[in-house]
């Protein structure tokens, strides 16, 4: 069920576009309509998903720490585990959004006869993840020489690096070999790995496939049924998109078709699943705190400002007599009852 | 909402990079590229909607044939035979590079490698 629900719904939306889009002038819905529902979609979900998050209160001082805290000054500070200052929490933060430094430590454990238990160093998904967000970032910004016009000088930098091997024509391009790579990796990971795959839920294999058949519908239009992709009239559409003028000027393939609105389901679905884990990494409060709630006092939000502090010296004042009756020890005695 | 003054300009920022496109061309889509083609021939080794989609395709046949297994074979258009070859057959016609191959690889941001070894003839 886990794996045939989401294949299935990538496999009926491949369907629907491919189809769909061989009726005459649904073109129109296909190339124009949807994407501009799509990317609308995206951006207001995703405005509302992160606005939603910074206005829930973070009712304690949660970051999580791996390292010696700020102490005395001949103890050294773990600075990047346990940061202090929003400069360490900044260099924290970069080497977790751009290097994926938590993955680093994921440990997987295992039993041994004995019995042993054992946390043993599984970079695994560490190394697939990076593989596959580098080389998406590098496909989507690639993309971008069909929406930008004139194309600026960067993207022919991207692209001649990621087209360094001039194997064939079109040039493959070194990002889509790794993406489909990653894609498999991590999707094995799900299947091989027992503990994985006992937690993997279909909307962990959804966008798994979603991007796989993404991935692999581009490289079906770049390398092996070329009919129909006439990159030419792509580019007008896709400039067309972004200055507001779209033409579909002739007939393109129903390849493209499905290409194009499978990336429209991605953006729609992107807001509302796990995949806002772009928008999250920033708002994680076990990441993006300093460790300093012994410096800062931390106030919870939620406080009832009418609720006052209670501190134990007020508390024994309100229960000392009942406290020295039964023998429980008391920092400030009674007061001398004055004989009559 | 709390850390607006941090919630706000990321969000900001993170709508203006997804946009991108739309102001970096401002609502100018540009000219479409509209090769000029020869006026010698009227057509081509094959129809023009499978010449516009797949011929890089083909010069790489071409090339992998020619020069990995030296046949080098004769094409026919319009009863003329012509060698399989960029500088001898596709440049007789189409004679001007700039205003033949460049329009719309410009506009695609393709930087086809033919041209590290092949050169356009230069018209007298």
């Amino acid at each position: 069920m886990k794996y045939t629900f989401p294949l299935g719904a990538v496999i009926v939306l491949a369907l629907i576009a491919w189809l769909g889009s061989q009726i005459p002038g649904m073109q129109y819905l296909f190339g124009i309509a949807v994407p501009y529902l799509a990317m609308a979609l995206f951006l207001g979900g995703f405005c509302y998903r992160v606005i939603k998050w910074a206005k829930s209160p973070v009712p304690f001082h949660i970051p999580t720490t791996c390292g010696q805290e700020y102490s005395l000054p001949w103890i050294k500070q773990d600075k990047l585990e346990c940061p202090v200052n929003t400069s360490q929490v900044v260099a924290r933060m970069f080497l977790e959004i751009f290097l994926f430094r938590s993955l680093w430590r994921n440990t997987k454990a295992m039993v041994y006869d004995g019995p042993k238990l054992t946390y043993e160093s599984s970079k695994w998904l560490w190394l697939f993840g990076l593989l596959f967000h580098y080389s998406f970032l590098v496909i989507v910004i690639r993309h971008m020489r069909l929406f930008l016009n004139p194309v600026p000088g960067f993207l022919h930098g991207l692209e001649f690096a990621d087209g360094i091997l001039q194997i064939g024509a079109p040039n493959l391009y070194l990002t889509d070999v790794t993406i489909l790579l990653a894609l498999i990796l991590l999707f094995g990971r799900r299947l091989i790995n027992r503990h994985v795959r006992y937690i993997s839920l279909p909307n962990d294999m959804f966008p798994l496939f979603l991007i796989f058949a993404i991935a692999s519908t581009g490289i079906m239009m770049r390398y092996f049924f070329r009919s129909g992709v006439d990159i030419i009239n792509i580019k007008q559409l896709a400039v067309g998109l972004v200055t507001l003028h779209p033409v579909i000027a002739g007939k393109l393939s129903p390849l493209f078709y499905t290409h194009l609105f499978l990336v429209s389901t991605l953006l729609v679905y992107f807001p509302f699943s796990k995949l806002m884990h772009m928008g999250g990494v920033f708002l994680s409060p076990t990441r993006n705190l300093a460790n300093n709630s012994r410096m800062v006092r931390h106030i919870n939000p939620w406080n009832d400002p009418n609720i006052k502090p209670h501190p134990y010296s007020a508390y024994e004042d309100e229960f000392r007599e009942n406290m020295v009756e039964m023998g429980i020890p008391v920092e400030k005695p009674l007061p001398e009852k004055t004989e009559a | 909402m709390y850390d607006s003054g941090k919630i706000i300009p990321g969000l900001i920022i993170f709508v203006l990079f997804v946009t991108f496109p739309v102001w970096y061309n401002h609502g100018d889509a540009g000219a479409v590229p509209k090769p000029e083609l020869p006026k010698v021939a009227k057509k081509c080794v094959l129809p023009v909607a499978q010449m516009r989609d797949e011929h890089m395709q083909l010069l790489l046949d071409w090339r992998a044939e020619v020069l990995r297994q030296g046949e080098w074979g004769f094409i026919k258009i319009d009863g003329k035979p012509f060698q399989r070859s960029l500088q001898n057959a596709c440049l007789k016609c189409h004679s001007n590079k700039k205003k033949f191959c460049d329009t719309c690889h410009t506009y695609a941001a393709v930087n086809p490698y033919c041209w590290d070894c092949h050169f356009a003839r230069v018209k007298k």
